[in-house]
């Protein structure tokens, strides 16, 4: 062995691009490693587009559909519901919408809907995921004496309104997920699926 | 590094002996400078365990290992899931890879005698490892739960019959009085996590005897004999740089000849993936041919070509178990073929193609003439063994030089 | 159809004992790539086969998209089952314990019959049926003795027969004309169907040709990514063949 003579430039050289070539490939042989953990598609066949009928959602009442295995919840406010809603602002976190992610552009709005009296929302809890209750009742209730309506989530006490805004003092800091929906006709609402994403 | 005290490799040595051990291994390992391409398939099984490893892990995120489900989840892989297809043929066609490679590896050692003393338990080791390995592909095979899985179950869980109280025997194997869920189970268990388990081992052990002895060479030339001023073998070069940047040519080449296979001949012409097995397990209809897969070929045409069950039986066993004294049968003074007598060339070159032989044999539905080749050719491959302690000490060696020769 | 004639000439002897194996095989022409000849073969398949044989390992939208169909066209005119959703399995209703009754053994699942026979064997299968009024459906098979279901395409194909006719052997050099001699054991068309002989071979050439594709739907994909791989490997291959060479120049 000797190290006479050895060209140390053309070394370093071909070390670098053997190792840069060589990491190029570990990045592309990660690539179905790391895809296959992508949902597949009898899980997208699960989580395709739920249809659901909202003809026999009463007045003030709740239904809870699926979607991907999520709770969806479809309620029809009356009125007198949601001529409360613009007066709730100042007990909310976050009234106006201004974390877009929660909400697609046709429900930017203070019913967070497309049809004012018909909200599609997601039940899961921005807190941490659990199913919040449906208490529409303006009534006292232990945990705010003040309630004007809304969901309330049993896990950790977070309040939201009835369009799904979260209130001030709650652990859950972003108002309830309104998933992509749009009418088939005027009795079904298909959610998973809207004008953008069809 | 390692003596600088107040660095944190420093630190680490103290309590882990790490440099020592890299050292050790990788860059004051030496390895006799005139390896040729034989030597490549060592570090080629590994890349195939280190493959099979992985991929197969990923499998078993989305197999199903139930007689109900398993046929449909490999199916499910290969569409549903992003990718699967390719994981999935990764590890078939990695399965037949990794027997080239260890083949050819095994056949390395026949032709430089690299399991002559004192390399003779690298030697069991490795036979013990490749018995691993053929467990190992066996009830993987089985897993996907199509008509050759299950046949082929059939027939090589029927070997055991013939052993004191078969029956039992094999009806506690299958869990069941035939192949049923209860053995797709444990095979999956068995698969996935025992097995490889005991190869990797059995790894680490061969490759801590390899490094022990040191490494052979084409000529067998001990290189520890000679050594410089400062104690290094005349014709030794630490294992890295030199052999990690030489392997690397080598796995570059294996894996094209790898993805070829993979992206363009996955089934590898019924061979790989036989054409039966694409049918859900059916314990009524025996295919027309049960063949196994070609890795077993040798094997399996020597247990039909023997016409009694139980000789069949201890023959396939003999032919597997001949291999481990291996070293005790060759009395030559030489350990590379380069240098022993005219038989014992002209048979290892006959033994290599026989074997090649009784591969394809394995392969084909027994008809006379097959059956009466595949005579001949067992009579070929047990010779070779019963033979050699008279041939390889009775033929003349030439002399053996004191350095090597060739390479670089 | 004159080659198929020719070689089931040439093997029927054998046919007693070898009940369909062994019998020489049309070659398919397999493409992948021809998606008009994909879709077609989609529709045959829906139309005659899905009555009895699911897919169940394939998915509906797979197949559309894989064979550019738009999913209206596809929910239309190829997914007949009206609780199927666009995602669904190819699975169908009939039932295992009707479809035993009437078969006496349930029609296969077809997704992985492509592997399992080989596009060949299916090509040559489904125009080698013939009248045999021993049999329960009235037909048999050359490639596969005494088969168990009826001939679906026989109005297609028409009424064909085994026996002694004419075979076209080969063409006039000179003026074009087929030259055709009398043979034994030879399977011909007795009654025409509402499809002409090549009309026939190439509907059966669709069909198999979709066959093939949804035993293994990545088989394109899987070799165009091949090409690349290897593109990839052979320029990682230069750095790595240079560096060994610049290393082992220390070597003496």
């Amino acid at each position: 062995m000797s190290q006479d003579g050895v060209n140390k430039g053309r070394r370093t050289l071909l070390v670098g691009a053997t190792s840069a070539v060589g990491a190029v490939g570990a990045g592309f042989l990660a690539v179905p490693f790391v895809g296959s953990w992508m949902p597949s598609e009898k899980a997208k066949a699960a989580g395709a587009p739920a249809k659901i009928d909202v003809s026999k959602v009463g007045a003030g009442a709740m239904v809870t559909a699926e979607w991907r295995g999520k709770p969806v919840y479809v309620a029809r406010r009356t009125d007198e519901m949601l001529g409360k809603l613009e007066g709730l602002a100042g007990r909310l976190k976050d009234p106006d919408n201004a974390n877009k992610e929660q909400q697609p552009d046709y429900a930017d709005n203070v019913y967070r809907s497309r049809k004012p009296e018909l909200i599609v929302v997601l039940g899961v809890c921005t807190h941490l995921g659990c199913a919040p209750k449906y208490h529409p009742e303006v009534k006292p209730e232990p945990f705010d004496p003040n309630w004007q309506g809304g969901w309330f989530c049993p896990c950790h006490g977070s309040r939201f309104d009835l369009s799904g805004r979260v209130f001030s003092g709650s652990p859950a800091s972003d108002n309830l997920v309104i998933p992509p929906y749009m009418y088939e006709d005027d009795n079904v609402v298909i959610v998973g699926v809207d004008e953008e994403t069809a | 590094m390692s003596n600088n005290k107040n660095s944190l490799m420093g630190w680490i040595d103290d309590r882990l002996p790490v440099t020592q051990t890299y050292e050790k291994h990788m860059s004051k390992y030496y390895a006799p400078k005139n390896f040729n391409f034989w030597y490549f398939f060592g570090v080629l099984s590994m890349l195939m365990l280190a493959n099979q490893i992985l991929t197969g892990i990923w499998l078993t995120m989305q197999f199903t290992p139930s007689a109900e489900a398993a046929f449909a989840s490999v199916e499910y892989i290969m569409r549903d899931v992003e990718w699967g297809w390719l994981i999935r043929y990764m590890h078939s066609t990695g399965a037949t890879f990794f027997f080239i490679a260890v083949y050819l590896h095994m056949m390395r050692a026949l032709l430089y005698g690299s399991y002559q003393k004192p390399r003779e338990l690298i030697w069991i080791f490795g036979m013990l490892i490749y018995l691993a390995l053929m467990a190992e592909a066996f009830m993987g095979y089985v897993l996907p739960w199509g008509q050759m899985s299950y046949w082929g179950a059939q027939v090589i869980i029927s070997l055991f019959s013939v052993l004191p109280y078969g029956d039992l025997l094999t009806e506690w194997i299958r869990g069941d009085f035939l192949i049923s869920g209860a053995t797709l189970n444990r095979f999956f268990a068995l698969h996935v996590i025992a097995v490889p388990l005991v190869i990797v081992m059995l790894v680490v052990v061969h490759l801590l005897a390899l490094h022990e002895v040191g490494s052979n060479n084409p000529d067998g030339v001990d290189i520890k004999k000679l050594k410089d001023e400062n104690g290094k073998p005349l014709d030794g070069v630490p294992f890295h740089p030199y052999y990690t940047v030489h392997d690397m040519v080598g796995i570059v080449v294996f894996l094209m000849v790898f993805c070829t296979v993979l992206f363009f001949f996955p089934e590898g012409g019924g061979f790989m993936l036989e054409y039966a097995n694409f049918e859900p397990a059916n314990g009524l209809k025996t295919p027309e041919h049960i063949a196994p897969v070609w890795y077993f070929g040798a094997f399996y045409a020597i247990l039909r070509a023997v016409p009694d069950k139980l000789l069949g039986v201890a023959a396939m066993g003999g032919a597997i178990a001949v291999l481990f004294v291996l070293p005790w049968l060759d009395r030559s003074p030489v350990r590379s073929w380069r240098y022993k007598g005219w038989i014992s060339k002209i048979y290892l070159v006959i033994f290599g193609i026989n074997f090649v032989l009784l591969t394809w044999l394995g392969t084909q539905p027994a008809t006379e003439t097959l059956t009466l080749v595949a005579q001949v050719a067992s009579v070929i491959y047990f010779g070779f063994f019963i033979g050699m302690p008279f041939y390889t000490r009775m033929e003349k060696t030439k002399p053996v030089p004191e350095r090597v020769t060739g390479g670089h | 159809m004159k080659k198929i004639f020719a070689l089931i000439a040439a093997v029927l002897p054998s046919l007693a004992i070898a009940a369909g194996a062994g019998v020489p095989l049309d070659e398919h022409r397999t493409d992948l790539t021809d998606k008009a000849s994909l879709q077609r073969g989609a529709q045959t398949f829906m139309n005659y086969c899905m009555g009895c044989h699911s897919l169940e390992h394939a998915r509906y939208n797979r197949i559309a998209k894989d064979l550019d169909i738009p999913e209206a066209m596809m929910m239309e005119h190829l997914v007949f089952d009206t609780d199927k959703k666009f995602g669904d399995l190819a699975t169908i209703g009939m039932q295992q314990e009707d479809s035993k009754r009437w078969f006496g053994a349930t029609p296969p699942d077809l997704t992985l019959v492509a592997r399992v026979r080989r596009p060949d064997w299916l090509y040559t299968y489904l125009r080698s049926f013939y009248e045999d009024p021993s049999r329960p459906w009235g037909v048999n098979n050359v490639v596969f003795k005494d088969v168990g279901m009826p001939h679906v395409l026989a109005d297609l194909q028409g009424v064909q027969k085994l026996g002694t006719a004419d075979v076209t052997v080969g063409y006039d050099t000179l003026t074009g004309q087929p030259i055709t001699e009398e043979q034994e054991h030879t399977l011909y068309i007795a009654e025409e169907g509402t499809l002409t002989a090549e009309e026939y071979d190439d509907l059966v050439f669709d069909l198999v040709n979709f066959m093939t594709y949804v035993a293994e739907p990545i088989a394109v994909e899987r070799e165009r990514l091949g090409w690349w791989v290897l593109l990839f490997l052979a320029i990682f291959f230069v750095p790595v063949y240079l560096l060994n060479k610049e290393m082992w120049r220390d070597i003496k």
